[in-house]
């Protein structure tokens, strides 16, 4: 970076109150999971160009209702609204960033990695059908480590989540047993187990009580030190949770044929592929209400696909790959319209 | 002389009309007072009001579409829309229940303590350490129950709880295992300390009303502390205690984040006070956020409605014995 670039920078951010004072800021509100991220690229995006993004974590629920009464300029949300759920609100939605879901345990001498689990064994835990850590299921897919003979403390989210949903779509996908019996959704009816607020909640459950399995965001596991597990993936091959895992997963996702990019990413195909991967989504209306905000929203949804990839790795997010960032600004091209059918996003 | 006369009424009707001025001035001011604090005391009726109206219209989707199957149902499952409020308000009843077990008993200790057996100087030290509990947000209550004291009970209580019960009928089902730390238990327990400070300060004060005059009589007679206790000032004090008690339910009832923090949020009405469980507060403080469909959401306020009709049931029986009492002591 040349010395003047530099300099007008530190001025431009001098001067982003000044600044942001005339600018209205962006306003969102929606999942808990993209805040670490759509905050810090909020902090670069307003050092830059002097505009705010307002983003309330107020959860993706509470995300998908701000959007349905327009009292935002955008919603968020982890699990992605099904096709004819977005038509009958007149909304357009589009994955913004990906991340990752690793089961994590507290087992008296077992190091991070050290494990292995499949999908079917994990469906079986969280049944409660497997309630001991040396389970012959368990043994089985790891002959070589010491499984204490010690039932197994089963923890998940208590709150509704986009964690949740992502990670029981993904028992759905492997256990028939758990697609009857509990399904998938930001919230299901445990069989088992202690309940925990947040990431952070499990974690924490996970970290004290001895012999218990969790399931967190991948950043969560990395920043704790938590005891993560490798895991069986579709093409039953052993993978380790780590970025060019989840991105193998959403490589091999066919987003092209998936209308309102209607795709989760669990339990996708590919030997490098991490099977519970996870990507949270944008939600604007078709017709927008304030054609001057939501120009500005997509100019900074714009400028965090082309220059914010390097800072979502940095807090272990993964960024959309370049052939899925330009079907989104096609679908941002022809479907977000004024109330008198003008495009808002003009291609560049 | 008439003139004089005249002018001497005149000055009176002045001073009379100065004197009608100010009366109607304090008149005035009274009324003012009157409707500020009238005014007041309404916008409390209304703000109930409010709150009740909107609880009940938030609710009624839930509770028409569930009916009274709503109370009994333990079926709490986000992905068909069935829901019940059972597992909660059973959590939310022994939770407190098991609490007010514990801090009763130890609150009125401290208190009889406190205001009979304890040094003069120590008096207040104790006193302030006591009320300093209650300063303490619950929020900490939570976090400390989470980190320190559920990992303590896992590794050092339950196990002992569960070996020692193992062979007792009845027993073994409510103290059965795998210990987790978290659960019913913790979760009374942490309530336990959360409303002790309420039930002794409260005791403390009711104890200290008791007239020397009677005690020291008593004392006179040869009765022992514990008889000057048991007969002298227990009676004397019965309404207050009950009083202090019941409010500490009231807290019992409604706390929320330090429950959320040790509960263990599981949907389910279990045998073991071991096992996880949940309350009315923590299942809102979890699930509301994402509480997505019409149902659900109502689901949930429809808790809250329940939530307000226990907690509105709990105080009105302590109104009734506190009446009752009030009665007995008339005669």
């Amino acid at each position: 970076m040349s010395n003047f670039l530099r300099s007008a920078l530190v001025a431009t951010a001098a001067f982003g109150f000044a600044t942001s004072a005339l600018a209205a800021d962006i306003s969102g509100a929606g999942a808990t999971f993209p805040y670490p991220i759509y905050s810090k690229w909020a902090d670069t995006y307003k050092k830059e160009t002097g505009n705010g993004l307002n983003y309330q974590s107020i959860g993706s629920g509470g995300g998908i209702k701000q959007i349905e009464a327009r009292t935002v300029t955008f919603g968020a949300s982890d699990a992605p609204l099904k096709p004819d759920v977005l038509d009958k609100n007149g909304l357009v939605q589009w994955p913004m960033v990906m991340g990752g879901i690793v089961p994590v345990v507290n087992v008296e001498g077992v190091k991070p990695g050290q494990l292995a689990i499949d999908g079917a064994t994990l469906a079986r835990i969280y049944l409660g059908e497997i309630t001991k850590w040396n389970d012959p299921a368990l043994v089985k897919l790891n002959p070589g480590a010491k499984l204490p003979d010690a039932a197994i403390a089963v923890v998940h989210r208590s709150d509704g989540s986009g964690t949740t949903f992502n990670f029981t779509d993904y028992l759905v996908k492997v256990s028939p047993a758990w697609s009857s019996k509990v399904g998938s959704a930001v919230s299901v009816e445990w069989p088992v187990g202690l309940g925990a607020k947040g990431n952070e909640g499990v974690s924490n459950t996970v970290g004290i009580t001895a012999n218990s399995i969790g399931y967190v965001e991948y950043a969560y596991a990395i920043e704790n030190k938590m005891t993560y597990t490798d895991m069986v993936n579709k093409d039953g091959k052993r993978v380790k949770p780590e970025t060019a895992a989840f991105q193998s997963a959403a490589a091999n996702a066919d987003w092209a044929h998936a209308p309102g990019f209607y795709q989760i990413l669990t339990d996708q195909p590919g030997s490098k592929s991490w099977p519970i991967t996870a990507s949270t989504f944008i939600l604007m209306p078709k017709q927008v209400p304030d054609a001057a905000a939501a120009a500005e929203a997509l100019k900074f949804f714009g400028w965090a696909f082309k220059s914010g990839a390097k800072q979502a790795e940095a807090l272990d997010y993964i960024p959309m790959p370049a052939n899925v960032v330009s079907l989104i600004k096609k679908t941002w091209a022809n479907d977000i319209k004024t109330a008198d059918g003008k495009p808002v996003y003009e291609a560049k | 002389m008439t003139e004089a006369a005249l002018s001497s009424v005149a000055r009176s009707t002045a001073k009379i009309d100065s004197r009608e001025k100010a009366l109607r001035r304090f008149e005035i001011g009274d009324r003012i007072f009157h409707i500020v604090t009238r005014s007041s005391a309404i916008a409390v009726l209304i703000v109930l009001g409010g709150v009740i109206v909107s609880l009940v219209q938030g609710s009624m989707p839930a509770l028409s579409k569930f009916g009274f199957g709503f109370l009994t149902s333990d079926a709490w499952n986000p992905v068909t829309e069935k829901f019940g409020a059972a597992p909660a308000i059973y959590g939310t009843l022994v939770t407190s229940f098991i609490a007010l077990l514990i801090a009763a008993p130890v609150g009125f200790g401290i208190a009889v303590f406190l205001t009979e057996l304890c040094p003069y100087q120590l008096r207040r030290p104790i006193g302030v350490a006591v009320e300093l509990l209650a300063g303490i947000p619950s929020i900490i209550y939570g976090i400390w129950g989470m980190f320190v004291f559920a990992p303590f009970l896992q590794v050092h209580v339950q196990p002992a709880l569960i070996a020692t019960f193992a062979h007792i009928p009845g027993l073994n089902l409510l103290f059965a295992g795998p210990p987790y730390g978290i659960g019913i238990l913790t979760a009374s327990l942490i309530l336990a300390i959360m409303i002790l400070p309420l039930i002794s300060s409260i005791s403390r004060d009711v104890f200290n009303t008791v007239p020397t005059v009677l005690k020291e009589a008593a004392f006179g007679i040869g009765c022992t502390r514990w008889e000057v206790m048991r007969s002298i000032v227990a009676p004397y004090t019965g309404v207050g205690l009950v009083g202090g008690v019941m409010l500490a339910l009231g807290r019992a009832l409604g706390e929320t984040m330090a429950v959320t923090f040790v509960i263990g949020n599981a949907h389910k009405i279990g045998a073991s006070i071991l096992g996880p469980g949940t309350t009315i507060s923590a299942t809102i403080a979890n699930e509301f956020t994402e509480a997505d469909g019409a149902i659900y959401t109502s689901s949930l306020i429809a808790l809250g409605l329940l939530l307000f009709a226990i907690t509105f049931i709990v105080l009105a029986i302590s109104r009734l014995l506190l009446m009752r009492l009030e009665g007995q002591g008339a005669r």
